[in-house]
């Protein structure tokens, strides 16, 4: 829709963009942002205003104010992954797509927030602070929140994001961008979307190039993109999918964008529901939600299927080892001599590293190096990390096997439960807290399948609750158009935020898509 | 079975990061126990997986130059460098060993 009114001139790229700089320096509590690139953005709006003026806008995306997470290289800007590590690290050149969407003229704000390198399910362990989920300020948790005895009246009980890219969704959440990219690993672009409202897309393993994404885990990440609807997601992807000379994980199928189609009939659809998807710890509303929504399905003419995924509870195990082991390759790299942060330290080579690793990590991030070298030493390669691949083999076939016996796409919850208060999320450690959030969205990441959240209704609390699509490998088409369909069906809610009301927001109000 | 002194200051050696203190070690020890769930699971006659795409061939290109040049962007992030070069310390010279080097271990 605002591509369409940026096509009209009911609003130029320039005024688009200074609305969204300055709705995030209003939302600057939320702390989404680690750095607002202000005057290249500017630049930007304003040759998509030129492009626009002759008529000639580069596509859907021009002038489009989009986020991009702090992993991201983009060139000429700052890229600190949240760790001390990298603070004052300029990219020399732009992730694969980050380059796709400035080609397309969309218009680049800044860096968003995350975990420190991309590693927990809050966005709360970066060296910039934990990000504030917006619906913390949303009239509807407000008023479903007992009010404080000692009043603390300014500073509301506050929720986590989710993570880790809590950033993003925050930031796509309170209006700030129409899009954002994130990075997916074990659920990090789909928790923060789940516990913020917005739609998280996590696409198949291979679909869309990771060059310039830092890594984490090779063989799991994906770029992730995170819109407001479904629809919004699926013209990201048709800018980001495709094969990539620069990384040779991509395939060399050819991708063709496409556009959803509104389905009515879903009659020969088939949806699975894995049993081991109720988990422990799963809230009895999400558990409610969940039935209803296969309800849902049933009541309109689809098969519903109870299936089964039998490896489902090893795949956090699976994941703890593969992760760290690849970590701990990864990291391996920062040793302070071409980039990044380099300590004083200056007797040895060895112990300027050892030194510089001291100073640039946090403990989350040295605690999963020094696990995975352990699992990764001669004597313990063959019963962890071995052990572990055959695992992910098994995990990966249980999905094979479900999707062979005909069924179309898996409904799962995404989340255990809504966004936790920051102050009670801090009492567990990083580890303790992923392996539990990561349970309902890991399994997809071991299998490379792409999968879906969709915000689907609000909690008891006020607080957003989402719902997870998994589809078949590169059958993003069909996922997506399962999921349009549910997001039509349960009309989830608007935020209602304050801030955002005070500004000017012809444009948003009614701009809940792209 | 807890893990020794000597392998954590093999891995202090191996990962040039260190424990910092009892947490960090501590935190070692239950991420093995966490781990060693894995050995519930039959992976009999299973092979490992090292990549989804395992069915796929890689994409080679053709061996061209096809950028380069960039010595000057490059050399702009690193903090020490002399005319075109990345100075680092001495090397050949190993961590001190647990004795005589200040690690949390040499407590335990």
């Amino acid at each position: 829709q605002v591509a369409a009114a940026l096509k009209e001139g009911h609003v130029t790229p320039t005024e688009l963009c200074q609305r969204c700089l300055s709705l995030i320096k209003s939302t600057k509590f939320l702390n989404a942002y680690i750095t607002v690139a202000e005057e290249t953005a500017l630049k930007q709006a304003e040759a998509s205003e030129e492009r626009h003026k002759r008529g000639q806008p580069l596509g859907i995306l021009d002038g489009i104010p989009i986020a991009v997470k702090d992993n991201f290289n983009t060139a000429g800007i700052e890229t600190t992954c949240a760790s001390n590590m990298l603070r004052g690290y300029i990219s020399p050149y732009n992730a694969t797509v980050v380059q796709k969407l400035l080609d397309q003229g969309a218009v680049l704000l800044g860096k968003t927030n995350l975990d420190e390198f991309a590693m927990g399910s809050g966005s709360t362990d970066g060296v910039f602070g934990p990000v504030r989920n917006p619906w913390s300020y949303s009239r509807q948790y407000k008023e479903k929140s007992v009010p404080k005895s000692h009043s603390e009246d300014k500073e509301p009980d506050w929720v986590i994001t989710g993570g880790s890219s809590g950033g993003s969704a925050a930031a796509v959440s309170s209006f700030t961008c129409f899009a954002a990219l994130g990075s997916d690993t074990g659920g990090s672009t789909r928790n923060p979307a789940a516990h913020c409202g917005v739609v998280g897309l996590k696409p198949t393993y291979g679909l869309i190039s990771r060059h310039g994404l830092i890594p984490l885990v090779n063989s799991m990440d994906v770029p992730g993109i995170l819109t407001r609807c479904v629809d919004d997601a699926a013209i990201m992807l048709g800018s980001l999918a495709g094969h990539d000379p620069k990384d040779s994980t991509t395939v060399q199928d050819n991708f063709k964008p496409f556009e959803l189609p509104n389905l009515t009939d879903v009659s020969k659809l088939s949806i699975g529901i894995p049993k081991e998807y109720h988990a422990p710890g799963l809230s009895s509303e999400i558990l409610a939600l969940w039935s209803k929504a296969a309800d849902l399905f049933q009541n309109a003419g689809a098969k519903v299927v109870e299936v089964s995924l039998p490896h489902t509870r090893y795949s956090i195990v699976c994941y703890h080892v593969l992760c760290t082991a690849e970590v701990a390759s990864n990291m391996a790299r920062f040793d302070g001599l071409e980039y990044g942060h380099r300590s004083d330290m200056n007797e040895s080579t060895e112990s300027m590293y050892a030194a510089t690793r001291r100073e640039g990590f946090n403990d989350v991030v040295r605690g999963r190096i020094l696990s995975g070298n352990y699992f990764l030493l001669k004597q313990n390669y063959e019963k962890y990390f071995i052990k572990a691949q055959k695992v992910r083999r098994l995990i990966a076939n249980d999905f094979v096997k479900v999707f062979r016996s005909g069924v179309d796409v898996l409904l799962t919850p995404t989340t255990l439960s809504d966004a936790a208060p920051y102050m009670e999320f801090i009492k567990e450690d990083n580890r303790t807290r992923s392996a539990q959030d990561d349970i309902l969205t890991q399994a997809a990441n071991m299998a490379g399948l792409p999968a879906i959240n969709v915000p689907t209704a609000l909690s008891e609390r006020g607080l957003p609750v989402g719902l997870q699509f998994i589809g078949r490998s590169f059958q993003e088409q069909q996922l997506l158009t399962v999921a349009k369909w549910f997001e039509k069906q349960v009309q989830f809610p608007m935020i209602q935020l304050e801030e955002v009301k005070k500004h000017d927001h012809g444009v948003f109000q009614h701009q809940k898509c792209a | 079975q807890r893990v020794s002194v000597e392998v954590l200051d093999h891995l202090e050696h191996l990962a040039l990061v260190d424990f910092r203190d009892a947490e960090g070690v501590q935190r070692l020890q239950k991420a093995v126990q966490f781990a060693d769930q894995l050995q519930e699971v039959n992976t009999d006659g299973i092979e490992p997986m090292d990549s989804v795409l395992e069915d796929r061939c890689l994409y080679l290109r053709e061996d061209d130059v096809t950028e380069g040049n960039c010595t000057k962007e490059l050399l702009e992030n690193a903090r020490e460098k002399v005319e075109e070069y990345f100075v680092a310390p001495p090397g050949n010279i190993p961590l001190p060993k647990l004795g005589e080097r200040e690690t949390f271990l040499q407590g335990s």
